[in-house]
């Protein structure tokens, strides 16, 4: 090759690079674009309800949702939380709060500590109805509560649990979602720490605690999150076990007070209702956002 | 520090599979025991079955003058160290050394004088504060020693503890594992499928294979008088060359290759296998009484050494000359001196003579 | 079970003892219960019951409201099912090939995960809105005039898109962590391999998707099925009437509602049954074909 050889190329090859670089760019120019997209599809019902809970109930009822801010936003939170309402006047959004909080945390504890005894004994112990136990937790995952929900219903009040915490929240925990996820989790931990750990004098309540435990630290968040926000989100359970007014969470009694409210007065009272349904929303979204992390690899772990 | 005996030792699991086919064994105080063989020989469960992690279906085990048996490994006055290390990866280096102190309920000032004796002696020192994830592997290893000494046991276990570090750094810890029992005295049983970790560590090596002991030895008694086929073939590298032959007048003869010389004192025309370690053959031009035609496939160098592949008739043949050693051109013949011969039973795989 | 199990006898007993007894009384008995209960006939008022063997059962299938609610479920499901699998993918897919801003992306696109159904179900009212809702206004520009709780069909559009967008994100983040757990050198292998991104997207990436895409369909499937009560109740306000509605809505209706047990309890059964076989279903093609590992 000659030395004019190697000058005549380079237009060539600068087109070819040119040509290149311009096509890359389109194409994640496209990707950002449907991602935006995306992004503002998920976002956009959230916020434009989030929008409007700061406006008056007359802009709600002349023009549906707003996209903009108005004045009314600590008014409506206010009224939302501390304004007793529903048929028996029982009720107010800070009522509903703490019951959802005792129902989020209450579930996601009781789950965690349940399920991680369980998991415990079918992974770590050698004995007779150990294959059983298995089969009679791991049934659980085949039937959702929905499927069997009236006889459930039944049951429950049978045991004159209506109305209560506990009737609210151990029901909850009769599946083996979190035995199943805890169970797999310890089935990765190398056998070779038990055995240290005997060598070393510990029992099996000292291993337990002094090593599995620990070790479970992340898993233990991860469920924890998953769990919260699944206890805070239920719907139909909430709604046949709690009749009492003063024992309804957010999520269970937002339909009976956005009725309450819109029934009520001459102008429906749909934007106090909004600022209700964003302290709803509000904690769970939070908690996934923050723990973002946690949340995933607990969510996408449980599969495996 | 103390006699450790293995008294017909039987393992059957529960699905009927026998890992262990009555293992005797009597281990000297202070002696270092090497268990080798294949993977799924039983080296592992013979391991752990003496640190208790494995029930003993039948047979006695003996840690000092108790039977221990039934004992909890807690109990059993012993520590491990094991293949993956097995460190709490939550604990710093001082309390996964301190742990086992601590559930024997040692005063805290005991506790912390045997740590800093035993990181002192590892080279730890610096460490103490430190999380397993933040350590090399060799330090990781270390930490794992560590452990096992503080306890002051009367018997060490090792299962295969170097195989998750590399090449250089196995060498490095091999010796200072065998520094540290010299100067500790303990008795030591260590479990690895590395022939020259078991060569170069043990006093006596127990070569197992398919549950059964084939032989226990003297690295120097199992490389020179291997008890059988198996051990003949397992131990040494390159592995031993060998042949399926008949016992004939002054030697053996073998399948299209002729009579290679052997004073034996054997019953003519019984079938034996006779092996040939490549280092004990020598390659000449010349052909005499003990030498067989050779030819030359192709050589290996290795630096300190080469091997030279080829064929005895149509048997392959490897020779391992020294490195002053050149492959002569020319006619090739390989001397093999009747001295140099192992021969082994074929039907039973057991050293004759 | 591992290799060194501890061997205490009552210890299991007693770690077991929650788990398994909350497990009798809140889904065994009640399961059990249900069963029986679909071969007796019941007054109102729950006092008294009569055996009456398939009963409950043949009427249903006799049943034409029941077999087009069964319609609407299967409509509903496929629909669900499918859109918000195939917007999860797509957004997956993209957020994991951008380079800038992944991780907000990511958490714009998952976080409506934490929004419960009914909730859902109040923006999807405020959307659908009559007269002024936004998704109305479209409509109408369209020339459709669209009437959420009276036309069958637009309320049952409703209810579908919001049921998708709830359930995207968690579609969307067990895609993207299927895709960046494929190994680099696989993707560097087929990048050697083939040029065009989308062929490679579809003969490599996709099928090792696979094991993922297949959890994902029965869980989506669990989903349209059973978790969207919620968006359901809230968007129909209570008053079912002839609006449509999944089999899963139906029990409640039935058996809360209309009083009818043995009927409700028969549909239980028969969504039992469904559930049962969709899991076995799952089992055996697990088993059979899309494993890798």
């Amino acid at each position: 090759m000659t030395v004019t050889d190697t000058f005549s190329t380079p237009p060539a090859v600068t087109a070819v690079k040119v040509k290149k670089r311009f096509r890359v760019k389109r194409e994640t120019l496209i990707d950002h674009l449907i991602l935006v997209l995306g992004a503002l599809f998920m976002l956009f019902p959230v916020v434009l309800t989030f929008m409007t809970s700061s406006y008056d109930n007359l802009a709600f009822a002349k023009s549906g949702l707003q996209f903009g801010w108005s004045d009314q936003f600590f008014e409506n939170y206010e009224r939302a939380m501390f304004e007793t309402s529903g048929f028996t006047g029982a009720i107010d959004g800070v009522s509903m709060l703490t019951n959802s909080l005792i129902l989020g945390f209450g579930f996601a504890i009781g789950k965690i500590v349940i399920s991680m005894m369980a998991a415990y004994a079918i992974v770590y112990f050698r004995f007779r109805f150990a294959t059983l136990s298995f089969w009679i937790i791991f049934t659980t995952l085949l039937l959702p509560l929905e499927v069997r929900i009236l006889p459930s219903y039944e049951v429950v009040q049978g045991l004159g649990l209506g109305n209560t915490y506990t009737g609210l929240i151990v029901p909850l925990i009769a599946s083996a979602t979190g035995t199943f996820f805890f169970r797999q989790f310890f089935r990765s931990v190398p056998e070779e720490l038990v055995e240290a750990a005997r060598i070393d004098g510990a029992g099996p309540v000292k291993f337990f605690i002094d090593i599995l435990v620990p070790l479970s630290k992340t898993m233990i968040a991860a469920l924890f999150i998953i769990m919260f926000v699944y206890g805070w989100n239920q719907y139909l359970w909430p709604t046949l076990i709690t009749t009492d007014e003063g024992m309804f969470t957010l999520v269970r009694g937002i339909k009976n007070i956005i009725q309450s409210f819109t029934d009520s007065s001459s102008v429906p009272e749909f934007t106090v209702g909004f600022a209700l349904t964003t302290i709803t929303m509000l904690p769970p979204v939070l908690i996934v956002i923050f723990f973002q992390s946690w949340f995933v690899k607990g969510l996408t772990e449980s599969d495996k | 520090m103390a006699i450790v005996s293995l008294k017909a030792l039987q393992k059957i699991y529960p699905n009927g599979f026998q890992a262990v086919h009555g293992a005797d064994i009597e281990i000297a105080d202070g002696e270092f025991i090497v268990l080798v063989g294949p993977s799924g020989c039983g080296k592992s469960t013979l391991l752990r079955m003496i640190a208790g992690l494995e029930e003993i279906t039948s047979g006695d085990l003996i840690i000092g003058d108790k039977q221990v048996n039934d004992l909890d490994p807690a109990d059993r006055d012993i520590a491990m160290v094991f293949q993956n290390y097995a460190l709490y990866p939550h604990m710093t280096v001082y309390n996964n050394m301190a742990y086992g102190l601590r559930n024997r309920k040692n005063s805290k000032e005991s506790i912390e004088k045997s740590v800093r004796e035993a990181a002192r002696l590892l080279n730890l020192e610096e460490h103490l504060d430190r999380r397993p994830s933040q350590l090399s592997g060799g330090q990781r290893q270390r930490v794992a020693m560590g452990r096992a000494i503080v306890r002051e046991p009367a018997l060490f276990l090792f299962d295969e503890p170097l195989s998750n570090l590399d090449a250089k750094l196995r060498n490095q810890m091999r010796i200072e594992i065998r520094k540290l029992q010299r100067q500790l005295g303990t008795t030591s049983v260590y479990v690895t499928h590395d022939q020259v970790e078991a060569m170069t560590m043990a006093d006596r090596i127990v070569v197992l294979n398919g549950g059964n002991i084939e032989q226990i030895g003297t690295p120097d008694e199992i490389y020179h008088r291997p008890a059988s086929v198996f051990v003949a073939t397992f131990m040494g590298a390159p592995a031993m060359n060998l042949m399926e032959g008949k016992v004939a007048t002054g030697g053996i003869e073998i399948d299209g290759i002729g009579l290679l010389k052997s004073d034996h004192k054997l019953d003519a025309s019984s079938n034996v296998s006779v092996g040939v370690r490549p280092e004990k053959v020598k390659l000449t031009t010349k052909a005499n009484g003990i030498t067989q035609p050779f030819v030359h496939d192709f050589t290996e160098e290795l630096g300190a050494a080469r091997l030279v592949h080829g064929r005895l008739g149509d048997k392959p043949f490897v020779i391992n000359l020294h490195q002053e050693d050149e492959v002569p051109t020319g006619d090739l013949y390989a001397t093999i001196s009747p001295d140099m011969l192992h021969l082994f039973d074929t039907a039973t795989g057991k050293r004759l003579s | 079970m591992k290799r060194a199990a501890f061997s205490s006898p009552w210890m299991p007993v007693l770690l077991l003892l929650p788990q398994v007894s909350i497990i009798f009384v809140f889904f065994y008995w009640p399961a059990f219960e249900a069963l029986e209960s679909s071969f007796y006939l019941q007054d109102p008022f729950g006092f008294t019951g009569t055996f009456v063997g398939f009963e409950n059962y043949l009427t249903l299938f006799q049943n034409s409201e029941y077999l087009r609610i069964s319609i609407f479920t299967l409509v509903f499901t496929v629909s669900v099912t499918f859109f918000s699998l195939a917007f999860g993918l797509l957004f997956a897919v993209k957020a994991d090939k951008v380079i800038r801003g992944a991780s907000t992306y990511k958490t714009l696109l998952m976080w409506v995960y934490a929004v419960a159904p009914p909730v859902a179900g109040i923006l999807g009212v405020s959307l659908f809105y009559q007269g002024h809702g936004l998704i109305t206004q479209l409509f109408g520009f369209f020339g459709h005039e669209f009437v959420i709780g009276v036309n069958y069909y637009d309320t049952g559009f409703a209810l579908i898109a919001v049921s998708i967008w709830k359930q995207v994100p968690i579609n969307f983040i067990f895609f993207l962590s299927g895709l960046q757990s494929v190994p680099r050198s696989i993707r560097e292998a087929a990048m050697i391999d083939n040029r065009s991104s989308s062929g490679r997207f579809w003969t490599i990436t996709f099928p090792l998707l696979a094991p993922t895409a297949f959890f994902l369909l029965i869980t989506n499937i669990t989903y349209a099925m059973f978790d969207t009560f919620g968006v359901i109740d809230v968007m129909l306000r209570s008053e079912p009437g002839n609006n449509p509605m999944t089999l899963t809505y139906k029990v409640y209706v039935d058996g809360f509602r209309g009083g009818d047990l043995g009927g409700s309890s028969a549909q239980s059964v028969i969504l039992m049954l469904l559930v049962l076989a969709l899991t076995i279903f799952q089992f055996r093609l697990i088993e059979r074909r899309i494993h890798y590992t």
